[in-house]
C-alpha cells in the first residue's frame, strides 16, 4: 500500500518540515555539484570584456504601466501593451507609432507580433486572446477586423504565435496553456498540469522539435509536447513563482526568472537545473529574461527597477543597468540580436546596446 | 591536479570500451593525496611542473595496490599511458611507462577518452593550425601531412578553423606561463593518443563497429559532454553575437545607419560572409535562413533531388497551417509526393511509407511527421555535406561580401540620426511576395535566383506615401 497513516509523534506539520529540510539539503549538495561542473567546463571559454550598455531609444507614449512587448521579425518594429488597455505598434528605429489599438479591457498582460509582421495578438483580464490584422490605412479602426481566438476561464498571462500566423499558444491564470487555430478559433490542444496560474511560456526553436516550456505560480517549469499535450519534463527548484521562461538559442536548455530573485538555467537533456544566477545584493524578484544571440549573455529585468546582465557559462554578473523608474516588466532581445528592449511600469520602453569605444 | 570524484563519461554505452570506467576509478585512487602515488614539483628547463610523478613510483604503487609482480604492474602502467590517462613529460610520443626516474603527469579529466563523443577532426585541425600560428615549421612530418589533408577536405570551414585557432592562441597567451606550459603538455598528450604518429600502436583502435549503436538509446547522458555542448554553442556563435563582436559595417541602433539590415535582408542576392558562415554551423541553421535555403534548393535542383526539400516544406506548411485547409493539403501532399507514380515522388523506407499512408486515411496535422523526419535526416546526413563541398556553395561563398567597419565622425553620426527613415511595411512585403508567387505559379518553371533577386530589388523601394 503506497500511503500509510501518520506514525505516532508525527504530525503533518512535522513531516512537511522534515521534507523541507531534506529538500534544502539536496539543493545544497546539488548546488555544489553544479557550480563545479558547468563553470569548470566553461573555464576554457574566454572571459567577457566590460560591457557598457547605452539606451539608444526611449519609446514614450503609453499612459500607464507597460506590461509586455514583442519584436517583429523585421528587427525594428515592436508591439507593446499596457495596463490601461492600449496596445501600440512602434517602429522602434524611428520611434514612430504606427498603429494603436484600445482593448476593451485593462491589464493587457500579453502581446505578440505575428511572424509575417502583418498582425498582432493580445489579451489580459478579458480572459481572451484576440488577433488584430494590421492595416496600411492609418485611419482604419483595427478593432473592426479583430478576431477572438482564445478563451480561457481566467486572465491571459502570455501568448505567442507558432511558426506561422495561423496558430497561437496561450497561457492563463486558469492554470492551463492551450494551442488555438486562429482562423476558426478552434482549440487544437490543451495542456494541463500546473497547480496554479501559468505565468509564462516560450516555444522551442523550430529546429529542435515541437515542444514548449511554461512557468507558473506553483514554482514549476514544465516542458510540453505540442502534439500529444503531454507534460514531458518538470523542474521545481525555484522557491517562488516563475515569471518568465526563455529557451537557450540551441534549444537544449532554458532559463527562468522568479520572484525568489534568482534566474536559473535548466538543461533539458540532463533533466536538471545546471546554473543559478543570483547575488546577495539582489533581493527583489526577477520578472523577465532573454538570451543574446550566442546564448552567452542573459539579460534579466527585475522588480527593483534594474537590469542585470549575466555570463551564462561562468555564472557571474557582467553588468547592472539603471534607467527605468519603476519595475522592469518585460525584456526581449531583437531577432538579429543587435539590441534588446525593456518595458517598464514607468510607462516607457528602452532599446539598448553597448556604448561604442 | 587532483580529482575528487569520478563522473561517468558514457563508457557504459560502448561495450568494447567498458574498461574505461574501471580505469577511471584506478586513476582516482592513484591521485589520492594520502594513499596515492607521491608527486612533487619538477624542474623542467625554465619552469616548474607541479604534481609530476616518476615511472618507478607508478609501477611501485600498482605493484603494491594490486599485489602483483613488477612486470605486470609495468604492463598495466603502460596501458594507462596508452589510453591517455597518464602522459610522459619527456619523449612524449612514446606512450609507455619507463620504470625509472622518467617523469609523468596525470592527464586532466577534460582530456580523458570519452567514447560516446568521437574525437572530431575539426578540433584536430584547430589544434594543428594553432601550433602553426605559434611557430611555423614546428609541425612534424606526419602532422604536416594530416594538416594538408584536413585543409583540403575541410576547406569550406577553414576560415572558422583559423579563427578558432587564433582565439585559442590568444587566450592561451593570457594565461600565466606555468599554467600555459601545463596545458600545452596536456593538449599535446591528448592528440598523441587520438592522432598517433604513423607506425605506432594505438589504444584507441577498436576494430569494427558493431551493429547496435547504444548511443541511440534514451539514457542518462554524461553531464560533462552536455555542458561541453552548451559551451561549444556559445563559443561557435560568439563572433556572430552583436553584443560580443562588432556588426559589420555597424550596428544600426548605434550609428543610425541601416546598411547592416539592408545587406542582410531575407532574399538579398549576395549574402554577407558572416551569414554564409552560419550556414556551415548546422543544417537547421541553413534551412532557417531563407537565403540559405534558396542556395540549397538551387544545389538540389542541379542534383535533381529537389523533391526532398519541397516535401519537407509541404510538411511544415501542413503542421503550421490553418485547420480548415488541412485535409486538402494532406491529400495534395499525398498526390504530389507519396502515391505511386507521383510527379515528385520521394524515397522513404517501406515502413515509414506504410505508417504515413495509413495515417492519411484520417489525416491530422502531424500525420506526416515520421516521413518528414526521415527526409530531414536524409538531407542532413547526405545532401547537406555534399552541398557544402559543391560549386554552388563555393561560388556563393566566394561572392559573399565583407563590408568594412563604418568610421563615422561625431557630426556624421548626428546627421545619420536626423536622417532616420521608416522602412517598408511588412504588409507590403507580404503583398509583393504573394504577387510574385502567383506569377510563378502561372508561368512555367523559372530560374529561382532570378526571381529572388527581383524580389529583393523590389523590397528596397519604399512606395510613395499616401497623401
Amino acid at each position: 500500500m503506497a500511503c500509510q497513516g501518520l506514525a505516532s509523534g508525527e504530525t503533518l506539520k512535522s513531516l512537511k518540515a522534515e521534507s523541507e529540510t531534506l529538500r534544502k539539503k539536496l539543493e545544497e549538495e546539488r548546488k555544489k555539484l553544479h557550480d563545479v561542473e558547468l563553470e569548470k567546463v566553461a573555464e576554457k571559454a574566454e572571459a567577457l570584456g566590460e560591457l557598457n550598455m547605452k539606451t539608444r531609444r526611449t519609446l514614450k507614449g503609453h499612459g500607464n504601466k507597460v506590461l509586455c512587448m514583442d519584436w517583429c521579425k523585421d528587427k525594428r518594429r515592436i508591439v507593446s501593451s499596457s495596463q490601461d488597455g492600449k496596445v501600440i505598434v512602434w517602429d522602434a528605429f524611428t520611434t514612430n507609432k504606427e498603429h494603436a489599438v484600445t482593448m476593451p479591457t485593462t491589464w493587457v498582460m500579453a502581446c505578440a507580433y505575428a511572424p509575417s509582421g502583418c498582425a498582432i495578438a493580445c489579451g489580459g483580464l478579458d480572459n481572451k486572446c484576440s488577433v488584430y490584422p494590421l492595416s496600411l490605412d492609418k485611419d482604419e479602426n483595427l478593432a473592426a477586423k479583430k478576431k477572438s481566438v482564445a478563451m480561457h476561464t481566467n486572465y491571459l498571462s502570455g501568448c505567442t504565435f507558432t511558426n506561422s500566423d495561423m496558430q497561437i499558444l496561450t497561457s492563463s491564470g486558469d492554470g492551463t496553456s492551450a494551442l488555438w487555430d486562429v482562423e476558426s478559433g478552434q482549440l487544437l490542444q490543451s495542456f494541463h498540469g500546473h497547480s496554479a496560474d501559468v505565468l509564462t511560456l516560450d516555444l522551442a526553436p523550430s529546429e529542435t522539435g515541437n515542444t514548449f516550456v511554461s512557468g507558473g505560480s506553483d514554482k514549476k517549469a514544465n516542458v510540453w509536447d505540442l502534439r500529444s499535450g503531454q507534460n514531458v519534463q518538470s523542474f521545481d527548484t525555484h522557491d517562488s513563482d516563475i515569471n518568465c521562461v526563455k529557451y537557450y538559442p540551441s534549444g537544449d536548455a532554458f532559463a527562468s526568472a522568479s520572484d525568489d530573485s534568482t534566474c536559473r538555467l535548466f538543461d533539458l537533456r540532463a533533466d536538471r537545473e545546471v546554473s543559478i544566477y543570483s547575488k546577495d545584493s539582489i533581493i527583489f524578484g526577477a520578472a523577465s529574461v532573454d538570451f543574446s544571440l550566442s546564448g552567452r549573455l542573459l539579460f534579466a529585468g527585475y522588480n527593483d527597477y534594474t537590469i542585470n546582465v549575466w555570463d551564462v557559462l561562468k555564472g557571474t554578473r557582467v553588468a547592472i543597468l539603471f534607467g527605468h523608474e519603476n519595475r522592469v516588466s518585460s525584456l526581449r532581445v531583437s531577432p538579429d540580436g543587435t539590441a534588446f528592449c525593456s518595458g517598464s511600469w514607468d510607462n516607457t520602453l528602452r532599446v539598448r546596446h553597448e556604448r561604442e569605444g | 591536479m587532483t580529482i575528487r570524484n569520478v563522473r561517468d563519461h558514457g563508457q557504459r554505452f560502448r561495450p568494447r570500451m567498458a574498461c574505461l570506467k574501471k580505469v577511471e576509478s584506478v586513476m582516482l585512487e592513484m591521485q589520492d593525496p594520502k594513499t596515492g602515488v607521491k608527486s612533487q614539483p619538477q624542474r623542467l628547463v625554465i619552469t616548474t611542473i607541479p604534481h609530476a610523478i616518476t615511472g618507478e613510483d607508478i609501477v611501485a604503487w600498482l605493484t603494491n595496490c594490486y599485489s602483483i609482480e613488477t612486470e605486470e604492474a609495468w604492463a598495466l602502467g603502460t596501458m594507462l599511458v596508452a589510453f591517455g590517462y597518464i602522459y610522459p613529460l619527456q619523449d612524449h610520443k612514446r606512450l609507455v611507462i619507463k620504470p625509472d626516474a622518467s617523469l609523468y603527469r596525470f592527464q586532466t579529466p577534460y582530456f580523458w577518452p570519452a567514447q560516446q563523443w568521437p574525437v572530431e577532426d575539426t578540433d584536430y585541425a584547430i589544434y594543428l593550425a594553432k601550433r602553426n600560428i605559434r611557430k611555423k615549421g614546428i609541425l612534424e612530418m606526419y602532422e604536416q601531412v594530416q594538416y594538408n589533408s584536413l585543409h583540403k577536405w575541410m576547406n569550406h570551414k577553414w576560415d572558422f578553423i583559423v579563427m578558432q585557432a587564433k582565439e585559442q592562441y590568444r587566450a592561451g597567451k593570457e594565461r600565466k606561463k606555468p599554467d600555459r606550459v601545463v596545458f600545452d603538455c596536456q593538449e599535446r598528450a591528448y592528440w598523441v593518443v587520438h592522432r598517433p604518429p604513423p607506425g605506432t600502436v594505438s589504444a584507441m583502435d577498436y576494430g569494427l563497429e558493431r551493429m547496435v549503436d547504444p548511443n541511440t538509446e534514451e539514457l542518462v547522458l554524461c553531464l560533462f559532454s552536455l555542458f561541453s555542448s552548451l559551451v561549444k554553442y556559445s563559443v561557435t556563435y560568439n563572433k556572430h553575437d552583436p553584443f560580443l563582436a562588432p556588426c559589420l559595417p555597424s550596428n544600426p541602433w548605434v550609428t543610425d545607419d541601416v546598411t547592416y539590415w539592408l545587406l542582410n535582408m531575407a532574399n538579398v542576392e549576395i549574402p554577407t560572409k558572416m551569414r554564409v558562415e552560419r550556414w556551415t554551423f548546422s543544417f537547421a541553421e541553413l534551412l532557417s535562413d531563407p537565403r540559405g535555403r534558396d542556395d540549397f534548393r538551387l544545389f538540389l535542383k542541379k542534383e535533381f533531388s529537389g523533391e526532398n526539400l519541397a516535401f519537407w516544406e509541404a510538411c511544415e506548411d501542413l503542421k503550421w497551417g490553418t485547420a480548415a485547409t488541412m485535409n486538402d493539403k494532406a491529400q495534395q501532399v499525398y498526390k504530389t509526393f507519396l502515391t505511386r507514380g507521383a510527379p515528385r515522388w520521394i524515397n522513404i523506407d517501406g515502413k515509414t511509407m506504410e505508417v504515413t499512408v495509413k495515417g492519411l486515411k484520417h489525416p491530422h496535422r502531424y500525420v506526416l511527421d515520421a516521413a518528414q523526419t526521415h527526409i530531414f535526416m536524409l538531407m542532413k546526413k547526405d545532401s547537406y555535406g555534399r552541398y557544402l563541398k559543391s560549386p554552388v556553395f563555393k561560388d556563393t561563398q566566394k561572392r559573399a561580401i565583407c563590408p568594412d567597419q563604418h568610421m563615422f565622425s561625431v557630426s556624421q553620426l548626428e546627421a545619420n540620426a536626423r536622417k532616420r527613415r521608416p522602412s517598408i511595411s511588412p504588409i507590403i512585403v507580404r503583398q509583393l511576395e504573394q504577387e510574385e508567387r502567383a506569377r510563378m505559379a502561372t508561368s512555367g518553371p523559372v530560374d529561382i535566383t532570378q526571381v529572388m533577386s527581383k524580389l529583393s530589388n523590389k523590397g528596397k523601394e519604399v512606395p510613395p506615401s499616401k497623401k
